[in-house]
């Protein structure tokens, strides 16, 4: 079970202050942040990719992500999430296999569509594709990192003929890739065909609809072979803010929460906790409620917290990371024993060598 | 066994949109009783949902009441829907109820179209807001639509301009086969077909 944030990079006004940061502190911001995540025993940074204010998260998360390898030694990196409609596929092969390298393999990436619908045309798209964007554009990255010499050809872009992308994987082996939506059975129907892993972004959601989505992934996954439905690759998105006692972490947040770009102005931090993931307390309340995720998701293996939106200030941001950290801690004593990964297949099929 | 949603948006109390939307509601249950079919009757009073609708413009779900009371419409054999006038068209309220309602919920519902207002001046709004609301929502809209102005509750007219709209709604909904239980998920996911299917576009 791997640990972690993730970020949306967004540039708000701190509510209780007015003050807005610049693109420039909220960029060198992010990397503070990463590396405060290794320091307290996180496993994972990821960063979303936005190409429309309020959001500083790069346009380019390779670029953020080469930085921050370059900063830290064991913090698996990774996206929440790459676009795979408005990338070129060939960019993202390129791209990420560089920062693979750049890395020594710690990174994975997770694709998802964007719901901005101006972004897809300024990159010569249009959002009513967004599926078969998301399918076509993988069908030929998955390619592009396990094969030579490509010949392609597809609705979307430009044919390919004896194309390589370069470098190669590391080592041979392709990033490992997550497959993330809200709501798109064809995503997680995807995520099941290739045996890749399915991100539920989970948070700002009721849990039904995660429930869904993950139990259709898992049936699916079984479907293709790729092992047991119990064994498939779950990630979850959560969102907490913490205190050592919960009436603080109540009073702290809650200026910032009536007011966030997401859900502000509307149900009260008390509904919304009660109906989607947002965790507000103390760690022994945030670990009681990420405990609780299991029961409709099932046993998973990575979760990814949101921290740093909604214009809170960097200080509060890494204090909130020292008090992640113990509760991660506490988390991993409740982590499901490690299952053999499930390459079904190859155990039959060893056991046949043994047999011989 | 038929079930009828009645989705009321009157703001008063008491509320003519409610007075209609019931005189509409008992003409439906006696235009199906001798069809053979039983009829569950469903009130959706929008006025107790209005914060819970502002909080799903805001959040992008329901919850509690609302989501019980979308699931009503969703399921229903049939519509009745009933708005006072506001600004020449529907409220507001009413508006939201459909607009945050899931892909697909009315596909081939029959809906009966009402609204009530103080002057007769405004009784088109039937024919140029609400038919193509509904017809956008593909829902299948009775011929008749039922406007009520106050002066209407003293006119033994309104009577029978009920039961026109009630027969035909009641004629739909008995044609119609069962609704089904599926929402937009099950629906987006029996449309999906097998991956293969959509790698080869």
């Amino acid at each position: 079970m791997e640990y972690g944030i993730f970020t949306v990079g967004d540039v708000t006004a701190d509510p209780t202050t007015g003050r807005t940061p610049s693109e420039h502190e909220r960029i060198k911001n992010t990397v503070t942040i990463a590396m405060k995540a290794e320091e307290v025993g996180l496993d994972v940074f990821a960063t979303g990719e936005h190409h429309n204010p309020p959001f500083a998260a790069p346009a380019s998360p390779p670029v953020l992500l080469a930085h921050i390898a370059a900063k830290t030694d064991h913090i698996k990196l990774s996206t929440s999430t790459t676009l795979i409609t408005t990338n070129d596929p060939v960019r993202i092969a390129e791209d990420y296999a560089y920062l693979q390298h750049l890395a020594d393999g710690r990174m994975d990436l997770m694709l998802g569509r964007g719901n901005t619908g101006p972004v897809y045309p300024w990159f010569g798209r249009d959002i009513r594709d967004g599926i078969a964007l998301a399918i076509e554009n993988y069908a030929l990255l998955h390619r592009l990192w396990r094969e030579e010499n490509v010949d392609w050809q597809g609705t979307f872009r430009a044919p390919l003929q004896g194309f390589t992308s370069t470098p190669r994987p590391l080592d041979g082996t392709p990033p490992f890739v997550w497959h993330g939506s809200i709501r798109s059975p064809e995503i997680a129907e995807q995520a099941a065909y290739y045996g890749d892993g399915f991100f539920s972004n989970h948070i700002f959601w009721p849990a039904e609809h995660t429930a869904r989505m993950v139990d259709l992934y898992r049936r699916r996954f079984e479907h293709y072979g790729h092992g047991r439905a119990e064994d498939a690759i779950v990630g979850l998105g959560g969102q907490v803010y913490l205190a050592k006692n919960s009436q603080d972490a109540i009073r702290e947040f809650r200026p910032y929460f009536d007011v966030a770009p997401v859900y502000g102005h509307g149900p009260s931090l008390e509904e919304y906790m009660a109906t989607t993931p947002l965790s507000v307390g103390s760690p022994a309340e945030v670990v009681e409620k990420t405990l609780g995720f299991k029961e409709y998701a099932g046993n998973y293996q990575r979760q990814l917290f949101l921290v740093d939106h909604s214009g809170l200030p960097v200080d509060t941001v890494l204090h909130q990371l020292d008090l992640l950290g113990e509760v991660v801690a506490e988390l991993r004593t409740h982590d499901a024993p490690v299952a053999a990964p499930a390459p079904v297949v190859e155990l039959v099929e060893a056991s046949e060598g043994v047999a011989q | 066994m038929r079930t009828i949603a009645v989705v009321t948006a009157g703001l008063s109390n008491p509320s003519s949109t409610r007075l209609l939307a019931d005189l509409l509601s008992e003409a439906t249950t006696t235009a199906l009783a001798p069809r053979g079919q039983e009829v569950r009757i469903e009130v959706v009073e929008l006025r107790p949902l209005a914060h819970a609708l502002t909080d799903h413009l805001l959040t992008g779900f329901a919850t509690g009441e609302l989501a019980a009371a979308q699931k009503v419409v969703a399921q229903a054999d049939g519509v009745i829907a009933v708005t006072p006038v506001f600004s020449a068209s529907y409220s507001g309220l009413f508006k939201t109820f459909f607009d945050v309602l899931e892909n697909g919920a009315l596909d081939g519902t029959p809906v009966l179209v009402a609204a009530t207002a103080g002057s007769a001046r405004h009784s088109l709004v039937l024919e140029h807001a609400l038919r193509p609301l509904f017809s956008y929502l593909r829902a299948v809209v009775v011929p008749t639509a039922v406007f009520a102005a106050s002066e209407d509750f003293g006119s033994t007219s309104l009577q029978s301009r009920v039961e026109r709209a009630a027969g035909e709604l009641a004629a739909l909904v008995d044609a119609r086969a069962k609704a089904g239980h599926l929402d937009q998920f099950d629906r987006d996911l029996a449309a999906m077909g097998d991956f293969e299917d959509l790698l080869n576009g």
